[in-house]
């Protein structure tokens, strides 16, 4: 356990780094596709859901695990969805400007 | 580390595949060019990561996976076809959603594993459910306030503060004890419950013109309690995607705070609203110059260069598909048409590009504050559609002003002002603009949609004179 918590730590921090860094540079056209966008991958917390539901301990863990999958499953797929959306209409006209 | 069943290794390698594809999907939003394949990398990587973990040889049953995965996906494509007016309070829904999956989460592993949790297992599950609960009713406040069904005037009492704070600082404690003492597991429903009340608490002061903060904060919140739930699973795919969201909330808050000239704590303690009503009654007798849609027309077709700065009154009012048919008429006069966005305009981060992009204008005539602000002097009209806090002088001017140093758009240095409004009302944050009164100020009351349509109108029927 000791060493995974570490483990852990790391991947924690360098992650964290990894965002501010990649993020600072995201233009301010783009902030509201970037928040559903990571939104629905946050929603990767559906992996801990689905283990919880199929590994059937106890029937609350059942319960609160379906609800937990349906939650974040709604944000997969909504995520996805309005930023692919959002996205599209962000058009240029380029080729008509010297 | 190695004695890991093969299959074990497959999933860890799917995972790690998943954790690159959504660092590069956050790669590709650094452009629009590029964005679109952002979101393809995501999908993938969450497809990968779904696909992995039911792999997974813990899992005895599929059946309810599979309806709960069928009933997430029934709800969430309603989620993803809203109008794009109404993109802000589905944020905040979502962020409610999210931080509803990990809390539950966080409570069913607590009585699953409880009472031999390791101290340190305990301390990052408090700190799950903790932000979790905190994030779910703050969202769900916030995603009220935003689609009007609760007020979005701040609401204040004495006090306040200190009730919140001792709330939170009660959780905390009470979280503390339990780590020390896994035998009290009585303690636990409070430490779900506490964050509960605190979040709704949090986010009842909270005004229409901060939302973009308060939203990008509880973005943040989301993640880094996913992170925690992360370190709970020991599951790396988790820590990494929720640190990656719980920075970038944590970006666009500064960003956010930054643009109001305010620090976050004076976001989340110090309600805006109730400075300075008595001006307004003052602000009525001073004389203003208003005009009509002929006029505006008029003096819209003679310039060379036109700044449009939209705010939240253009959302309410829908007016962005008519913003555009203005564009189009003016550029087609050879008139240059440009939009000045100020950071915080409107009710979440990077909202106003969204509606105009909606609307189809070509996102390189969307021009950042900083990047506008230095060509105002040389801009002929400055067209105000339902922004005020943001172009308000007095940011600049009145160091008594409750917004004073705010970093605001210029347009008060343009050769004429236009600005549509309903009334002389002020804005959110219940502070006069003396743009309104300059000389070179034009008010034009009515609904923005109705206005710019008549403006459009008159472009193209009374013309060229």
């Amino acid at each position: 356990m000791g060493s995974n918590l570490i483990d852990a730590l790391f991947i924690f921090m360098l992650a964290a780094f990894i965002g501010f860094e990649v993020i600072r540079r995201i233009s301010p056209l783009l902030h509201t596709p970037l928040m559903s966008l990571t939104n629905a991958l946050d929603a990767i917390a559906v992996t801990g859901a689905i283990l919880m539901v199929g590994e059937q301990k106890t029937t609350f863990s059942l319960v609160l695990g379906t609800l937990a999958v349906i939650a974040a499953t709604s944000n997969v797929v909504g995520g996805f969805l309005i930023t692919d959306r959002m996205l599209k209409m962000f058009k240029t006209n380029r080729p008509k400007k010297p | 580390m190695t004695n890991f069943p093969a299959n074990e290794q497959v999933i860890q390698v799917i995972y790690l595949v998943a954790s690159a594809l959504f660092i590069l999907a956050l790669k590709w939003m650094n452009s629009p060019v590029t964005a679109q394949r952002g979101v393809w990398a995501g999908e993938i990587g969450m497809v990968l990561a779904i696909g992995g973990t039911l792999l997974n040889q813990g899992i005895v049953d599929y059946k309810w996976i599979a309806i709960a995965l069928v009933l997430g996906t029934i709800i969430g494509i309603p989620l993803g076809l809203v109008q794009m007016t109404a993109v802000p309070q589905r944020t905040a829904l979502s962020h409610a959603f999210g931080a509803f999956c990990v809390t539950l989460v966080g409570i069913a592993d607590f009585y699953l594993r409880t009472p031999n949790i390791p101290r340190f297992v305990m301390t990052v599950l408090s700190l799950e459910v903790i932000l979790g609960s905190l994030t779910f009713t703050g969202s769900l406040m916030a995603a009220g306030k935003l689609q009007e069904v609760l007020p979005q005037r701040p609401l204040t009492y004495k006090g306040q503060n200190l009730v919140n704070l001792t709330l939170l600082a009660v959780a905390i404690v009470l979280a503390a004890y339990l780590v020390l003492h896994p035998g009290a597991t009585l303690l636990f429903p409070f430490i779900v419950g506490i964050p509960l009340v605190f979040g709704v608490l949090m986010v009842i002061p909270i005004g229409g013109a901060d939302m973009p903060t308060v939203i990008s904060l509880l973005n943040s919140y989301a993640g880094l309690s996913a992170a925690a739930m992360g370190f709970v699973l020991d599951s790396k795919l988790l820590i990494i995607a929720g640190a990656l969201d719980g920075s970038s909330g944590f970006i666009l808050s500064v960003i956010m705070s930054k643009a109001m000239n305010r620090s976050f704590t004076n976001i989340l303690f110090g309600a805006f609203g109730k400075v300075q009503i008595s001006a307004t009654n003052e602000a009525e007798v001073k004389p203003v110059r208003s005009a009509t849609a002929e006029e505006a027309a008029a003096i819209l077709a003679a310039a060379n260069t036109v700044v449009v700065v939209p705010g939240y009154g253009m959302a309410i009012a829908q007016a962005q598909h008519k913003v555009r048919e203005l564009y189009d008429a003016l550029t087609r006069r050879g008139v240059d048409v440009r939009f000045a966005i100020h950071p915080v305009a409107g009710r979440m981060p990077g909202h106003m590009n969204v509606l105009l992009a909606e609307a189809n204008i070509p996102y390189e005539r969307l021009i950042e504050m900083d990047d506008i602000n230095a060509e105002f002097p040389q801009t002929d009209v400055a067209l105000v559609i339902g922004a005020n806090d943001v172009t308000n002088p007095a940011a600049r001017t009145d160091s008594g002003s409750p917004i004073y140093g705010m970093p605001i758009l210029d347009v008060d240095k343009a050769r004429t002002v236009m600005v549509i409004k309903r009334s002389m009302s002020p804005g959110f944050a219940g502070i006069d603009n003396p743009l309104y009164y300059l000389d070179k100020t034009l008010m034009l009351f009515g609904d923005a949609k109705s206005f710019v349509n008549d403006i459009v109108h008159e472009l193209a029927g009374g013309g060229r004179n």
